[in-house]
């Protein structure tokens, strides 16, 4: 793709957002944020506080009020990171739609220049080669060959012809050859590139289910804690402490999970715009965490699971027939015929020293098509003629007889699973071609992975069970739906639902487009038709298949990363409570020292430090953040162990470390 | 509305059966065989001499004459009263608990002739929860044996196997603590004065 | 810590597990409308004829809503009942002690107290109610909220089983089954056992016992008016008073000790609640009545997993209530048996513990052991002053309380806090894992964490806010028996007993003072009404919300809710929630006083 992952120290993301952290202290947007939004308030008070001259030690609390701006700039930051990072991928982009004109074709068939950007939906454009394609749309008339590398990477360029499923264009790519006219199907900024460039920049970005619930437990955990502190001043007072409301809005802070809050949104963007960089447009936040969720993947057999097409893998000679002899005649049969199947014999049959032949070294050979009538095709030249087809169909050509062993070769090929093709010679019949599906490599690795998360894969085919059978094995799906008919994929898709599954499917056609709207996750192929890509969830510009599984583990980092520092910024309370709540009391109180397990030089440093603790670990998480934790394919319970482990029980420990290194650093430096 | 009044019916009439079964008949079966079967303990588990009621073995009484061993502290109403079950409620770090407990301790050691530094068990000198704990420990006892005997002339022997025997024992081994019933101990006491003349 | 300590603890878990699985079966069969048990011929007609009574369909299943307006209009007329009862015991029958009428603000709180569970006693007993008014105003509540207690658990237990389901029970089916085969049968045959121990049950007059040995008494001297008189500095001036007679307490106890323990109820008939030898007479009613707290929540675990047909999650939630009840018994126990140094300073035998407060017959570790089992349950009654616990001692009770009683826990209200707590480890947990939380199947939403917030934010804000209030108003100072930290923790338990239903209490408190201050009561009173129905109605509208969902899928990306795993998930966020709210406050309370006094610091 033409967008490329972006280091976290990219200066040209750095840069505007620090300027982005100071515009976002602005308190109305804020308030989205609850947990942040009391973090601004405290920090407003202090600054009240030092400016009205009330409490003591002005340097200390100077230091208190700064810490505790940094805190909500620290968490803004991160947001525009995230943000930044969203912008850099939407400005890739948007390099593609530098296009300034199209030729739209008026009601009286003449043809105007006008700017890209002015063109409605339901324009007709003209494009020739050469030139880029204004918008998304669909070739209604004509094919052409276009090069989409400037949104896939894939330099090989793809066809693109009216009808049929491979019709839809997308704006910014370029027809290298012919010319076609297309429909435009959407309104300026309602492209799909439109849509996912305000989802990563934010604008019309919108909270997730679980990211509201979260939302909601992070609220109601800063509500506690703020009536913790109005109840803690209201004790001190009864035990003739008065704390300073400084030293309270400073606990407060650090025990509200201002981690997770601040990392929060960041998060989120960040999982959409990982999603981007594997070159899939998701059309909401929502579908990213369905994707999470997803617990039954509906994979087409075809592209998905096999090469599209079956290949020629071995010739089986008749007896008294050399596979030399069985090899030539297959390719002769196969050289007109430019489907992949047959190709891959032409492929095949060199490798047994058959010399490469051209049709044009041979003018006077007449090339015979395939037809539904004959279910045959070859070649007649010189009188002889090759043909290579079903088996029953070759028997009638060779007269209604067949060798003994071919029959049975061919019984073999089919129960295997593969499909046989017979060759024959005028009325000899040579033999049998083996066509099998080839089961893209490292499909059962990761179909492996993720049975170990608790997710099925079912292949849908149209091939016969038997056939079904077979290469579901071999690629190692779970089930498979064999002798499949286009509607019977909304159908499988419902039952799982009702059965309680979350189904995640990869269509094209525009007979996938209800199954793709049933699906939790229906990711669109970029070359389908507009009406799969309009009724799916995302869009894979790659138009790989195969991607769904990266957009699950997708999906799935988003919610741990989520989980994770949640956890993390709740554990990290402990420590905090150590260092603050012994320091505020052991100045009436001394004999309270023991709690001060940190050592920790001074009430003052002890305070600042775990301030300072809060506040720092905020940008230390930003890669984790933006990065996500790592997804390991491991069962749920293994998965829930680890990440108890490293951010329940590392959450606790780890500001105990932190803390400590802060207060033996401040006091070093005598700032407290 | 229609709903409403249903439900008040409901609720008005589930409270009176319910009420009638659990407030009426329960107590009345639990008394009826509580009387039939254990009517010593239903009735309080008096302690009768001469007819006259002179307590419960299972409350305690307040006793301060050296010819008696002495229950604990009491902090039911003026001390040991029936109606006024009580504690000090005075807390770890409460000067008048510590006052208390100091004055106890020197009182304890000058009743029964211990030194200045005599450790005193934890029960001699505090109050219990309700004010009426029947029991003191047999350390407690123990140490007070010899003025008991002193007083009423009797040996520490004859005394020490009247409070082996009052001694309450855990059930099982196990099961609480063991304590001397005081008032039990002291109406023994008075029994072997009467036999001794 | 003693041998015999070890073993009773030893003796006492096993107990409970033995009983755990037959009474759980019990449960299901009692909490099912179809369900039978071996007391259907004689309960039956009773049942049935109840129904008629009551005027309603047994099988007509109630939505969340109004199964929960069933429960709050009952919970209403009943606190109505009492109140009045109280108010008017002055002219009712059954008052051979001639108690007058109780005061508006008290039979308010008292009313509210009983009708939420929560029995708290801002009045001594055994000189304030008449045997009416124990036996019928106040025992009926102790049967009433035990049975709503567990109406309520159970249908959040059928919210979480059912799937695209709107009813989730009928409230009234629920309350009469309860009561009828479950709280009843066993009261009867524990009432009986408790009379064996000594426990008095009849309705005759206080006795008058003439003591062995007269007492002269220092009171207070009274001028004709009854007011103390003071001297010039004033000091209350003392006179001796011979006391030659003791008033042994009577009445029907054994029947309302039975019900107040069973029910995790807690309200004593005396003062001195179990401490008093007539409502816990020996060593083996006392461990009897600590096995009966936590005999019905401890089956409810049972019941629940048996209802949830994974019996191993059932039990994953006991061993998570056990754990925490044990370290909450051994720190308690540690904390009574070490004493306190200031005392032993003094010459005081310090293997004895600190005794302070405590029966002989209970010796530390019962007291310590009870202590844990009232608050770690609902029950609050206690054998034993919490209030001159040591710090730590006194801050096991208090943290369990605060916990929000779901070790165990009160009947049902134990199981329901719990699943609020299993709610939140579910939803950040789930996650972890990288799916949306669920919960046997139900997807955990913004909606359900929202309740569960909601149930546990009502609960700190009446803890810390009242606590907060009453600590800088004269009022709040006055009823402080203690001064320094120990007079702030007497009105933070108070808070903290009242909103989490338990009802025992720092007793030191004077909640009732002669001068008639209604705060106390009313506050209180507010607390206990928030601690029960601000929990109930958000737990029950997460149960309706769990019962009509649809049931997701689960597989090996689901994580299990079985397991050490599980508990250890459990566990961390019970602590976390309920230390990092409540441990600020804690810290000026019994920590810091604790740090006092092993400074030998004295108020």
């Amino acid at each position: 793709m033409a967008v490329k992952s972006h280091s976290i120290f990219d200066p040209t993301i750095i840069v505007p957002a620090i300027g982005d952290s100071f515009r976002k202290l602005n308190p109305i947007s804020l308030a989205k944020n609850p947990v942040m939004f009391v973090t601004e308030v405290g920090a407003a008070i202090t600054t009240f506080l030092i400016i009205a001259g009330h409490g003591g030690n002005f340097g200390f609390q100077l230091q208190i009020c700064l810490w505790l701006w940094f805190t909500v700039l620290f968490a803004n930051f991160a947001e525009a990171m995230a943000e930044g990072r969203g912008k850099a991928q939407a400005k890739a982009l948007r390099a593609t739609r530098t296009q300034t004109f199209a030729n739209r074709l008026k009601a009286d068939g003449t043809v105007e220049k006008v700017a890209a950007n002015h063109l409605r939906k339901g324009d007709i454009v003209v494009v020739s080669a050469n030139e880029l394609i204004p918008g998304d749309g669909e070739v209604i008339e004509g094919a052409a060959t276009v090069d989409e590398s400037a949104i896939t990477g894939e330099s090989a360029p793809v066809i693109r012809e009216s009808g049929g499923d491979r019709s839809a264009v997308t704006g910014g790519t370029k027809v290298l050859s012919d010319q076609v006219k297309i429909e435009i199907t959407s309104n300026p900024g309602e492209t799909f590139l439109d849509r996912m460039i305000s989802l990563v920049e934010g604008a019309t970005r919108q909270k997730t289910p679980n990211e509201i619930a979260l939302t909601i437990l992070l609220s109601a955990l800063t509500l506690i804690f703020l009536i913790a502190m109005m109840s803690l001043k209201a004790f001190g007072i009864a035990s003739s402490v008065d704390f300073p409301i400084s030293v309270l809005v400073a606990l407060l802070v650090c025990l509200i999970p201002t981690t997770i809050g601040g990392l929060l949104s960041a998060i989120g963007i960040a999982g959409i715009d990982r999603l981007v960089q594997k070159n899939v447009l998701a059309m909401s936040g929502r579908s990213v965490e369905a994707a999470g969720d997803v617990d039954v993947l509906l994979l087409d057999k075809t592209g998905t699971i096999t090469m599209g097409n079956r290949q020629a893998t071995d010739f089986l000679p008749a007896p008294g027939v050399t596979k030399q002899q069985l090899a030539d005649a297959a390719q002769l049969a196969s050289l007109a015929d430019e489907t992949p199947e047959g190709r891959s014999i032409v492929v095949l049959a060199k490798n047994y020293g058959i010399r490469a032949r051209e049709l044009g070294d041979m003018p006077e050979m007449t090339f015979v098509p395939f037809t539904a009538q004959t279910r045959m095709s070859g070649v007649d030249m010189n009188g002889s003629s090759y043909r290579k087809g079903a088996a029953d169909a070759i028997r009638k050509f060779a007269g209604g007889k067949m060798p003994e062993a071919v029959e049975k070769d061919v019984k073999a090929v089919s129960s295997s699973g593969a499909t046989p093709l017979v060759v024959a010679s005028k009325q000899t019949i040579l033999g049998t071609i083996l066509l099998k599906d080839i089961v893209k490599g490292g499909l059962a690795d990761r179909f492996e992975r993720f049975r170990a998360i608790g997710i099925r894969t079912v292949m849908i085919t149209g091939d016969n069970p038997l056939t079904a059978a077979a290469i579901a094995k071999e690629a190692g799906v779970d089930d498979y739906l064999a002798e499949a008919k286009p509607e019977d994929k909304l159908a499988l898709c419902r039952k799982e639902q009702q059965a309680g599954h979350l189904v995640a499917m990869t269509g094209d056609g525009t007979n996938d487009a209800p199954a793709l709207a049933q699906a939790d996750v229906g990711v669109a192929m970029n070359t389908g038709t507009q009406a799969a890509k309009e009724a799916g969830n995302m869009v894979d510009l790659d138009s790989n298949p195969t991607k769904l599984i990266e957009i699950v583990e997708i999906g799935k980092q988003l919610l741990i990363t989520r989980g994770a520092l949640t956890t993390f910024s709740i554990a990290n309370d402990v420590a905090k409570y150590f260092a603050i709540i012994p320091a505020m009391l052991v100045g009436v109180f001394p004999q309270i020292a023991p709690l001060n397990v940190m050592f920790l030089k001074s009430p003052e440093s002890a305070i600042l430090s775990a301030v300072i603790f809060n506040a720092l670990i905020i940008i230390a998480l930003i890669p984790l953040a933006l990065k996500g934790v790592r997804f390991r394919p491991l069962g749920a319970a293994r998965i829930l162990q680890r990440n108890l482990l490293i951010y329940g029980a590392g959450g606790i420990v780890l500001p105990f470390i932190g803390i400590k290194l802060i207060d033996m650093i401040i006091s070093a430096v005598h700032l407290a | 509305m229609k709903i409403f009044v249903k439900e008040l019916w409901t609720a008005l009439s589930s409270t009176v059966v319910l009420c009638c079964v659990l407030c009426g008949v329960y107590p009345v079966i639990v008394w009826g065989l509580g009387q039939l079967l254990f009517s010593h303990q239903a009735n309080g588990s008096l302690v009768q001499v001469n007819g006259q009621i002179v307590g419960s073995e299972l409350i305690g009484q307040g006793f301060s004459g050296a010819k008696y061993f002495h229950p604990r502290p009491s902090d039911a109403g003026t001390g040991y009263d029936g109606g006024n079950s009580g504690a000090s409620n005075l807390g770890p770090t409460s000067q008048k608990l510590i006052d208390g407990i100091k004055a106890n301790l020197v009182a304890y050691r000058q009743e029964n002739g211990l030194p200045e530094s005599a450790v005193v068990p934890a029960d001699a000198v505090t109050a219990s929860g309700s004010g009426l704990d029947p029991h003191i420990s047999v350390e407690n006892a123990r140490l007070q044996i010899a003025r008991v005997a002193k007083v009423r002339s009797l040996s520490e022997e004859v005394i020490r196997s009247a409070v082996e025997r009052a001694i309450d024992r855990p059930f099982l081994g196990i099961g609480g603590e063991a304590g001397v019933n005081v008032l039990k101990l002291n109406l023994e006491l008075e029994t072997l004065a009467q036999k001794k003349p | 810590m003693n041998q015999s300590g070890w073993l009773q603890l030893i003796l006492y878990v096993v107990l409970l597990v033995l009983i755990t699985k037959p009474l759980g079966l019990y449960l299901y069969q009692v909490l099912d409308v179809n369900g039978r048990t071996f007391l259907d011929p004689v309960i039956r007609p009773i049942e049935n004829i109840t129904y008629r009574f009551i005027r309603i369909d047994a099988r007509k299943e109630q939505g969340w809503i109004l199964y929960t307006a069933s429960m709050l209009l009952f919970s209403a007329v009943t606190a109505i009942f009492t109140y009045v009862l109280l108010r008017y015991q002055n002219l009712l029958p059954l008052n051979p002690q001639n108690m007058p009428a109780v005061v508006d603000h008290l039979a308010f709180n008292t009313a509210f107290s009983f009708t939420t569970n929560t029995n708290w006693q801002s009045y001594s007993g055994e000189s304030t109610m008449s045997y009416l008014s124990q036996m019928l105003a106040l025992v009926c509540h102790n049967f009433f909220s035990a049975a709503i207690g567990i109406a309520i658990a159970a249908a959040v237990v059928r919210g979480i089983v059912r799937h695209s389901s709107q009813t989730i029970g009928n409230f009234w089916v629920d309350l009469v089954r309860i009561n009828l085969y479950l709280l009843l049968p066993i009261c009867i045959i524990y009432a009986v056992f408790l009379v064996a121990q000594g426990i008095p049950q009849n309705f005759k007059p206080y006795d008058t016992a003439k003591v062995v040995e007269a007492q002269t008494v220092q009171v207070p001297k009274k001028d004709d008016a009854g007011n103390p008189v003071k001297d010039a500095k004033g000091n209350v001036i003392m006179v001796d008073q011979k006391v030659d007679t003791q008033s042994i307490v009577q009445g029907p106890i054994a029947s309302q000790i039975a019900i107040k323990m069973l029910g995790t109820n807690g309200g004593g008939y005396t003062n001195a609640n179990a401490a008093h030898p007539f409502e816990n007479p020996t060593p083996l009613s006392n461990l009897i009545q600590m096995l009966s707290i936590f005999a019905i929540p401890s089956a409810l675990t049972y019941y629940f997993g048996r209802m949830t047909k994974n019996q191993k999650h059932g039990w994953t939630v006991w061993g998570t209530m056990a754990i925490l009840f044990v370290a909450g018994t051994l720190v308690c126990w540690a904390a009574e048996s070490g004493g306190n140094p200031m005392v032993q300073h003094l010459g005081v035998d310090a293997s004895g513990g600190n005794m302070e407060g405590k029966e002989v017959r209970f010796g530390i570790f019962n007291s310590a052991l009870f202590a844990t089992i009232t608050t770690d349950a609902s029950c609050g009654a206690v054998n034993a002053m919490h209030d001159s616990f040591t710090p730590l001692g006194g801050f096991v009770p208090l943290f369990n309380i605060q916990l929000g009683e779901i070790v165990f826990g009160g009947v049902g209200s134990g199981l329901y806090g719990m699943i609020l707590f299993i709610v939140l480890a579910v939803f950040i947990a789930g996650l972890m894992v990288g799916r949306t939380p669920e919960y046997f199947g139900k997807k955990i939403e913004s909606y359900d964490v929202k309740m569960a917030s909601i149930a546990i934010l009502l609960m700190a804000f009446s803890i810390l806010g009242f606590s907060g209030w009453a600590a800088l108003t004269p009022w709040g100072q006055a009823g402080v028996n203690n001064n320094g930290p120990h007079g702030l923790s007497e009105i933070f338990y108070a808070y903290s007993s009242c909103t989490g239903n338990n009802g025992s209490a720092f007793a030191g408190l004077t909640a009732n003072p002669s001068n008639n201050d209604p705060h106390y009561d009313i506050t209180l009173a507010f607390a206990t009404l928030i601690g029960r129905y601000g929990i109930i109605i958000p737990v029950m509208a997460l149960a309706g919300s769990l019962g009509r969902k649809k049931l997701v899928a689960t597989g090996a990306g689901t994580f299990p809710v079985t397991g050490p795993l599980f508990i250890i998930l459990l566990i961390g966020t019970i602590l976390l929630v309920g230390a990092l709210t409540f441990l600020p406050a804690l810290t000026l309370t019994p920590i810091l006083e604790h740090f006092l006094m092993l400074n030998g610091k004295l108020f």
